[in-house]
C-alpha cells in the first residue's frame, strides 16, 4: 500500500512525461493473381529530420544463406531511409512475412522498438512490396505526444489495405 | 482412397515445377528497327521474373536459330553466357526481317521408385534407358517451349515470319517490327500449324523496377485464333501464352505442355 500510492501520485505529477502508446493496425489485402508471395513490409516512424525509428520489417526469413534478404532492397524508400544501414536480421523488428488479413502491432514510446520522441510532427510510413507483384507506400502523418486519444486512417490502394494508427496519452 | 490421396499427391508434385514460379524467359534486342549499310543487333537472353532485367539465369542458347530474310539460317556471332544473361550477335547482311528463336522440347516425368518420388528430365532418346518402363505411377509430360525475337533491317519482310508447323507458333498479322503507339496490332496463335482459338494471352511491358503496378494485361484468342493489342505506349513488351493437350508425339506422354513468348517493340507514334 505504502507503495502503490506514491507511484500512482508520480503518474499525475508528471501526466505529460507520461509514455504515450501507439496501435498501427495494416490490412495486407487479399490478391487473386496467378502467382502470389506475401509482401514484403516496412513500418516506421519518421521525423521531421527524416530520422528514422523502425518498427517493424516482414521479410522472408526462413530461407537458407539469407538469400530472402534479397528482395528487401525493393522496399525502395524504406532500403534509403534505413534498411541499408541494417543488418538483418533486426532483434525486435524483424520478422517472417504475414498473410493477407489485418495485423496489429502495439507500442509503448520508451520500450520496444518505439523510442522516446520529441514533441513534434511525425509521420507513420508503411511500405509493401510483392515479388512478381506491385509496391504500394502509404504515410499517415500525425502529432506527437497525443493530446488525446485519436484514430488515424488512411486507405491503400492495390498491395495494401487499410492502414490506421491508434494514438493514446 | 488411398490410391485418390497417392494420385492428387503426384498431380501435386508434378504441378509444382510447372506452375509454382512466373521465371519467364525472354530475349532483348538492341534495336528491332534499323537502317544504314552495316547494321548489327545484340540480343540478351535471360530468365527472370522481372522484365527486362537480367537478376536470375541466363538463357541457354543450345537451341537457337536466327532465320534471315531470304529464309535460311543466319549467322550467330560473339555467343557468350555469363552468371545472370546470355548474348549474342546478329550482323543483319542482308536488308528485310529477322526471327531469332530458341526453341526446347523436353520429357519430364514423375515416377516412385523402391517408395521414393522420383523426377526425371531429359529427351525422347535418353527416356528409354534412364526410365524404367514399368516404373509404379508414372507421368510423362511433353514439354515444348518457343521463345521469339524479331528485328528488320530496312524494309520489313515475311519470309523469315513463316510458322513451321510444330508446337505453339505465333502467325502475325500486323508486322512485329511495324509496331506503333496507339494503334492496333493483330496476331494469331497457331498450335501444330492450325489455330488456337480460346487461348490466353498475357502481355506484360518491361521496365517495371521503375513502376509501382506491373501494367499487365490478359486476352483471349478469338475461334480462329487471332488477338489484338492496342499498345498504350512506346516501350518493350513480352507476350506468352500456352496449352496444354494430350497430342504428344512420344507413346509415353499423355499430356503436352507447349510455351510460346515472344518481346515486341513499341516505338512512338
Amino acid at each position: 500500500m505504502r507503495v502503490l500510492i506514491p507511484v500512482a501520485m508520480t503518474g499525475l505529477l508528471v501526466g505529460q512525461a507520461q509514455a504515450a502508446d501507439m496501435t498501427v493496425k495494416v490490412e495486407i489485402p487479399r490478391l487473386s493473381v496467378a502467382e502470389y508471395h506475401r509482401p514484403y513490409v516496412a513500418i516506421w516512424v519518421e521525423g521531421p529530420d527524416q530520422k528514422v525509428a523502425n518498427l517493424a520489417v516482414w521479410y522472408e526469413m526462413k530461407q537458407k544463406d539469407g538469400e530472402g534478404t534479397k528482395w528487401l532492397k525493393d522496399m525502395r524508400q524504406w532500403w534509403r531511409r534505413s534498411g541499408r544501414e541494417l543488418t538483418m536480421p533486426v532483434d525486435g523488428i524483424s520478422g517472417a512475412t504475414r498473410a493477407a488479413g489485418e495485423h496489429r502491432l502495439a507500442f509503448t514510446e520508451g520500450s520496444g522498438p518505439l523510442p522516446k520522441l520529441p514533441a513534434g510532427q511525425y509521420q507513420l510510413v508503411v511500405e509493401a512490396a510483392r515479388e512478381v507483384g506491385g509496391r504500394e507506400l502509404l504515410r499517415v502523418p500525425f502529432q506527437w505526444p497525443p493530446k488525446a486519444a485519436e484514430t488515424l486512417k488512411v486507405q491503400g490502394e492495390h498491395e495494401l489495405g487499410a492502414v490506421a494508427l491508434d494514438l493514446k496519452p | 482412397m488411398k490410391t485418390t490421396l497417392k494420385l492428387a499427391a503426384l498431380a501435386l508434385a508434378f504441378c509444382l515445377p510447372l506452375s509454382a514460379q512466373a521465371h519467364r524467359g525472354w530475349m532483348l534486342p538492341s534495336a528491332t528497327v534499323l537502317s544504314g549499310n552495316d547494321p548489327w543487333v545484340t540480343v540478351d537472353a535471360a530468365i527472370s521474373n522481372d522484365l527486362f532485367y537480367f537478376e536470375h539465369f541466363p538463357m541457354q542458347l543450345t537451341n537457337l536459330v536466327v532465320t534471315g530474310p531470304d529464309g535460311a539460317t543466319a549467322k550467330v556471332e560473339n555467343q557468350a553466357t555469363g552468371r545472370y544473361r546470355s548474348t549474342f550477335d546478329v550482323h543483319l547482311t542482308e536488308p528485310g526481317t529477322y526471327k531469332a528463336a530458341v526453341v526446347n522440347a523436353g520429357l519430364f516425368a514423375n515416377y516412385k521408385e523402391g517408395g521414393k518420388n522420383k523426377r526425371w528430365r531429359g529427351t525422347a532418346e535418353t527416356f528409354a534407358k534412364e526410365v524404367p518402363a514399368n516404373a509404379e505411377g508414372l507421368v510423362v509430360t511433353q514439354s515444348a517451349g518457343r521463345v521469339e525475337v524479331f528485328f528488320t533491317a530496312g524494309k520489313p519482310s515475311d519470309t523469315a515470319l513463316k510458322i513451321t508447323g510444330n508446337g505453339l507458333e505465333l502467325a502475325p498479322i500486323t508486322h512485329p517490327n511495324d509496331l506503333v503507339s496507339g494503334s492496333t496490332a493483330s496476331f494469331r496463335f497457331m498450335l501444330d500449324g492450325k489455330p488456337a482459338p480460346d487461348l490466353e494471352v498475357e502481355i506484360v511491358p518491361g521496365g517495371v523496377r521503375y513502376r509501382d503496378k506491373l501494367g499487365d494485361t490478359k486476352t483471349k484468342t478469338d475461334a480462329d485464333g487471332k488477338f489484338s493489342i492496342k499498345w498504350p505506349e512506346p516501350g518493350m513488351y513480352w507476350i506468352e501464352a500456352s496449352i496444354k493437350d494430350n497430342k504428344t508425339s512420344l507413346p509415353a506422354a499423355k499430356e503436352r505442355r507447349a510455351t510460346y513468348a515472344a518481346t515486341f517493340e513499341v516505338l512512338p507514334e
